[in-house]
């Protein structure tokens, strides 16, 4: 069968969970191949990618590629495609993700689909449009597809490959030195999950009503191993960081559950987690246009509720 | 410092929003056009740096003709003129062939930077301004929520995951802004009255040298190959709390095994 190149999504070493679930999803269409481009290629992240079926594991893992911003990944890419005609191309609908299929695109000139949830027979994808308001099935009809694949939309599962190793060398060209990247800052607060892979998330609201107040949210995500999201009402208010926004103009998630405190649930934030698989929404006002989204709704006040549901889930493990 | 500021107008995330049954493009018609959110971000952030350090903001839309709305808009908020690309030659193009339309248009028109919002709240890909450096061979600096310029030297914070990096390129650039950038202006009266007045120039693809084979519906990477409305979701169970939601909602929790 042919390949599918997988671009490996990883920070300082670790394989984030969105690659296993785009090699289950490249083992349903064609053989998956892994692709690590960056540094901090290690015998764990080999073990790791062959344990979800990576059958070939390409690695150009100079220091530079993760230097710059998106380019020199999207060169990687574009030599492979250039060296092995993949059947298609699969890379996590992050920001970083987004735009190296972007580049990719152009380079390969071919057609690109973006924040896909699933892909069919015929590299079909299909993707959650307006909100979640309309379900799109779309192809790319020139060059090779090149699709990007929302985190959470595929369960990952382990099936063993071969992952034969294969070093690439990829001179990088003076454009995708452009923009140097001279510092990184870690903000991410305590152990927790990343948001947009994780597979529970509570977010806070205006109900929250102030930063310090989101250490009761904060409480019952660590009860469930959560991620901490929060809506733009919180985050314009500076109650929590920016880079924990769901929604229109933040991140889009889609858990397992998605659970909501004091978030009326204005489209804005509709928009970023309609798509996740269970909603629970707590909020004292009964008209919340977010209740209409939602498979169990508690109307009340959230500093009595979510507390006392993080004891019961603390009672429970 | 010549800054174009990319803007499109978008349908008004408010309305139903829909595609069209005859070639399964965007029902522009069908809800009122609104200039997408993050672009008056970008305007806003173009009018701060030409205020820091002078020059001249120009808007750049491809659009529809109603698409002049829009640009009215950034020209009230201060910018001071704008270029239209319209033409029906460009209904359908995907995210490859706006990018080159676009990128056609910003060769013509020049630029030291090229400010917009790092995604449309319809097509929603976030990848044009990765596209637009691409095509440009100009420096990437997405994501941004804090942009210097010293000279010829931009600094930009860039959001990702785990908190912000710090970028450095230098100019002419492209840069896609997120909302936590700074706080647009209203357009006032005075700007309301006076972009009125403002040049406006119309390109069609002859006039900013677009192949006519790269763009369009029917010259489009990608395609759509049906739609539907997502079916409604279940109604849920919404409960009162009489002091024991925290509990019940733990039952719940608990029924569906994530507890």
């Amino acid at each position: 069968m042919t390949e599918i190149l997988v671009l490996v999504d990883h920070v300082d070493g670790d394989v984030k969970k969105v690659t296993f679930e785009l090699l289950t999803l490249a083992r349903s269409l064609g053989t998956p191949a892994a692709v690590w481009a960056g540094p901090g290629y290690s015998d764990a992240a080999k073990a790791r990618l062959a344990e979800y079926g990576a059958e070939k594991i390409y690695i150009a893992d100079a220091d530079e590629i993760g230097d710059y911003v998106a380019a020199p990944k999207a060169e990687v890419l574009a030599h492979l495609v250039a060296e092995r005609s993949p059947a298609a191309v699969f890379l996590a609908a992050t920001g970083e993700g987004k735009e190296v299929a972007g580049r990719l695109a152009i380079k390969t000139d071919s057609g690109v689909i973006s924040d896909a949830v699933g892909v069919g027979e015929g590299f079909v994808a299909e993707q959650s449009i307006f909100g979640g308001g309309v379900n799109v099935h779309s192809r790319v009809t020139r060059g090779l597809p090149i699709i990007t694949v929302r985190p959470n939309s595929t369960a990952p599962v382990a099936a063993a490959g071969a992952g034969a190793e294969e070093k690439i060398e990829v001179a990088l060209s003076d454009a995708a030195r452009a923009a140097r990247i001279v510092e990184r800052v870690v903000q991410e607060k305590g152990g927790r999950p990343e948001l947009t892979e994780a597979a529970i998330v509570v977010s806070g609201g205006r109900g929250v009503g102030s930063g310090e107040n989101f250490a009761i949210i904060e409480r019952l995500a660590d009860s469930l191993g959560a991620a901490v999201g929060a809506s733009r009402a919180a985050t314009d208010a500076g109650w929590y960081p920016h880079q924990f926004q769901v929604g229109q103009t933040g991140k889009t998630v889609s858990p397992q559950l998605y659970i909501a405190a004091g978030i009326s649930g204005a489209i804005q934030h509709r928009a970023g987690m309609q798509t996740s698989k269970t909603i629970v929404v707590i909020n004292k006002d009964a008209e919340a246009p977010l209740f209409e989204v939602a498979d169990y709704g508690v109307v009340g006040d959230l500093f009595q509720i979510v507390p006392q549901l993080t004891e019961e889930i603390e009672k429970r493990r | 410092m010549n800054i174009v500021v990319c803007v499109k107008q978008v349908p008004d995330t408010a309305t139903e929003r829909k595609l069209r049954s005859d070639d399964k493009t965007l029902d522009r018609d069908a809800a009122d056009g609104v200039v997408n959110e993050l672009d008056e971000y970008a305007v806003e952030e173009a009018l701060r740096l030409k205020e820091a350090h002078g020059g001249e903001v120009t808007v750049l839309s491809m659009g529809p003709a109603r698409a002049t709305e829009t640009i009215r808009k950034a020209l009230a908020m201060g910018a001071d003129k704008a270029v239209h690309l319209h033409d029906d030659a460009l209904h359908g193009s995907d995210a490859l062939g706006t990018s080159y339309a676009v990128s056609q248009a910003l060769k013509k028109i020049g630029f030291d930077l090229v400010i917009l919002g790092s995604e449309s709240t319809d097509a929603r890909t976030g990848m044009l301004a990765a596209m637009l450096a691409e095509r440009l061979g100009a420096p990437q600096l997405t994501l941004a929520s804090k942009v210097e310029v010293e000279g010829t030297a931009i600094r930009v914070e860039r959001i990702t995951d785990y908190g912000y990096d710090k970028v450095e390129a230098s100019l002419p650039a492209v840069v896609s802004v997120v909302e936590k950038i700074n706080e647009p202006r209203y357009p006032s009266f005075k700007g309301i009255m006076a972009a009125k007045k403002k040049p406006v120039e119309t390109l069609g693809i002859a006039d900013a040298d677009i192949a006519a084979d790269q763009v369009g519906l029917a010259n489009s990477w990608s395609e759509v190959v049906d739609f539907a409305a997502a079916p409604p979701r279940a109604a849920g169970t919404v409960i009162k709390d009489e002091g024991d939601g925290g509990a019940r909602a733990a039952e719940f929790l608990a029924s569906k095994k994530f507890i």
